[in-house]
């Protein structure tokens, strides 16, 4: 089973809660954090990756307990501050998001071609080639 | 009677702001319409421009001294080792420095987020950078270690020196094997997947003064966004024209520049931080180098155009790493920047490293500032080895001890 992407918005009073300890031990939940920014006593924000059988009963604990859950829709964005036009992304993009454009050799990135499979995120020199959450 | 003009006429044409400047990329188009002869009365300094990722740079650093004094033996900078071998408080900040605690391609392929590039960067920003320094401590100076932060505003000196920029031309990068592979060219795909090259072409400095006619110690230029001057030839320059199995030429290549300039003055936008996916950090280095038009000769070198020069075509997969002879030909910037290229008769597609616009931009500032007045040239004190003097290359072998 692929696992499902999701963020978790924790109110002030869920935060110090052994929340995951639980979706591990009562719902037999694979786990992988990809991003967490939870304090006690604060509002937090959790990043997840989750796979296993009882992922819906999962689900549910998790509202029960006040955490909002949203399905994560992750995208990849273009920092034009740090972005040269250098070229170097364009023939490893598999879909020509990032092409690009003659005679002025200017890339363009173009966002609705974009799969998300931040093979530029990896390659560009100047780290230009972000993941927004 | 044949046209000679001076540095010193050049520059007063320069002061009274009635220099014609053109860049290098608008100079193809006027010489092909007014001719040689023509043009070279016409214009008076042509610019070139590249902006692309140079490793062989760095930047020497005078900390000041601390209370109580210390000779500094062992520095890092946000982490990052700097070369310490030198006086007291002095410190050379290479380009392609990793932190002691990188993984390296342990995590093949590495990512190689910071590095010594990232730190000159950081310090162009403004930024807070973390000095850390160990030493064994003297008469005369007895700190043994110190832990503190520095700006860029805080140090007396801050110097670019960087022993191997500009490169003349460059290879183009291919892959002949049947894997991935990370390299300083990029990531190249297997079988001839892409081809990845890193020169301005047309724009590219050395490719305008292909002899070295007005490019010498001395010539004073745009650097990293302010103002910079060649120290020497760079590391292996070798000046030659590429020439085929058959003989053929293919242009100039093989020479660079040694730099030097005050990194106070410089711009965070115009030395950036690097990173090579399984290879390694570095710096992307801009250059801006104007060429007097003193007579015919220098303007028949400048007016080359992407057409008329090529990059030799190059596996990175065996031979660049086992010092084999490479023979995949040649291809002509018009035909990289075209998209694709032809390599034993398979069509791949390519991607450059340097950014053409960028490039572009550095040849357009530099000459905003001399048309504004605002950048004399140097006449050079010395001008640097050609092809003609025919310097080869040594290879370093593995002698059994
Ligand atoms: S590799 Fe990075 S800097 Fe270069 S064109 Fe692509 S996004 Fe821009
Ligand atoms: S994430 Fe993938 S598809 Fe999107 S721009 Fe980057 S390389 Fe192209």
């Amino acid at each position: 089973m692929a696992p499902n992407k999701i963020i978790l918005r924790f109110s002030e009073n869920t935060s110090d809660q052994p929340i995951i300890y639980r979706l591990v031990k009562d719902y037999d939940l694979v786990i992988n954090i990809l991003k967490a920014n939870v304090n006690p006593n604060k509002e937090g924000t959790m990043v997840l990756e989750l796979t296993g059988e009882k992922y819906d009963e999962g689900l549910g604990y998790l509202r029960g307990q006040g955490v909002r859950v949203q399905p994560l829709a992750e995208e990849v964005f273009r920092n034009e501050d740090r972005c040269t036009s250098c070229g170097a992304c364009t023939d490893i993009c598999p879909t020509s998001a990032l092409r690009l454009e003659r005679p002025s050799m200017e890339v363009k990135f173009d966002s609705d071609n974009c799969i998300v499979c931040q093979l530029c995120v990896k390659v560009c020199p100047l780290k230009a080639m972000e993941v927004r959450f | 009677m044949a046209i000679e003009k001076t540095y010193a006429e050049i520059n007063e044409k320069i002061k009274s702001g009635k220099a014609v400047v053109l860049t290098a990329e608008e100079v193809i188009g006027l010489v092909a319409e007014k001719g040689l002869t023509e043009a070279t009365r016409q214009v008076d300094v042509v610019t070139t421009g590249t902006f692309a990722p140079m490793c062989s740079s760095g930047v020497f650093l005078n900390f000041g001294h601390s209370k109580p004094k210390m000779r500094m033996q062992k520095v890092w900078l946000n982490g990052v080792p700097a070369y310490a071998g030198i006086a007291a408080v002095d410190a050379y900040l290479g380009a392609t420095e990793l932190p002691e605690d990188d993984p390296c391609n342990n995590n093949y392929p590495g990512e190689f987020r910071y590095g010594g590039g990232h730190v000159i960067q950081d310090l162009l920003l403004g930024k807070q950078v973390k000095l850390e320094a160990t030493s064994y401590g003297t008469d005369c100076y007895p700190r043994r270690e110190l832990e503190t932060y520095i700006t860029l505003d805080d140090i007396n000196e801050a110097t670019l020196f960087n022993p191997r920029n500009s490169y003349q031309n460059y290879n183009c990068g291919v892959n002949l094997t049947n894997r991935v592979i990370y390299t300083y060219m990029g990531v190249l795909k297997p079988n001839l997947g892409n081809a990845h090259y890193c020169s301005a072409g047309q724009l590219s400095p050395l490719l305008n003064d292909p002899n070295f006619l007005t490019i010498g110690m001395g010539t004073k230029i745009f650097l990293g966004g302010g103002i910079g001057y060649v120290a020497w030839n760079g590391t292996q320059h070798f000046p030659e024209i590429q020439k085929d199995v058959a003989a053929n030429s293919y242009g100039p290549a093989g020479g660079t520049l040694s730099l030097v300039g005050d990194l106070k003055q410089m711009k965070a936008n115009w030395l950036l931080g690097t990173s090579f996916l399984g290879y390694g950090a570095t710096l992307t280095v801009s250059i801006g180098i104007p060429i007097p038009i003193l007579n015919e000769e220098v303007m028949r070198c400048v007016s080359v155009s992407d057409r008329d020069l090529y990059a030799p075509i190059v596996d990175y997969g065996e031979a660049y790493g086992q010092r084999l002879p490479s023979d995949l030909g040649y291809a002509s910037y018009a035909e990289l920047k075209s998209g694709t290229i032809t390599v034993n008769g398979k069509k791949i597609p390519t991607a450059p490293l340097s950014s053409y616009p960028k490039a572009r931009e550095i040849a357009a500032t530099l000459k905003e500032w001399l048309c504004k007045g605002d950048f004399l040239l140097t006449e050079p004190v010395k001008l640097l080895p050609s092809y003609r003097d025919g310097i080869q290359s040594k290879k370093l072998e593995i002698r059994n001890l």
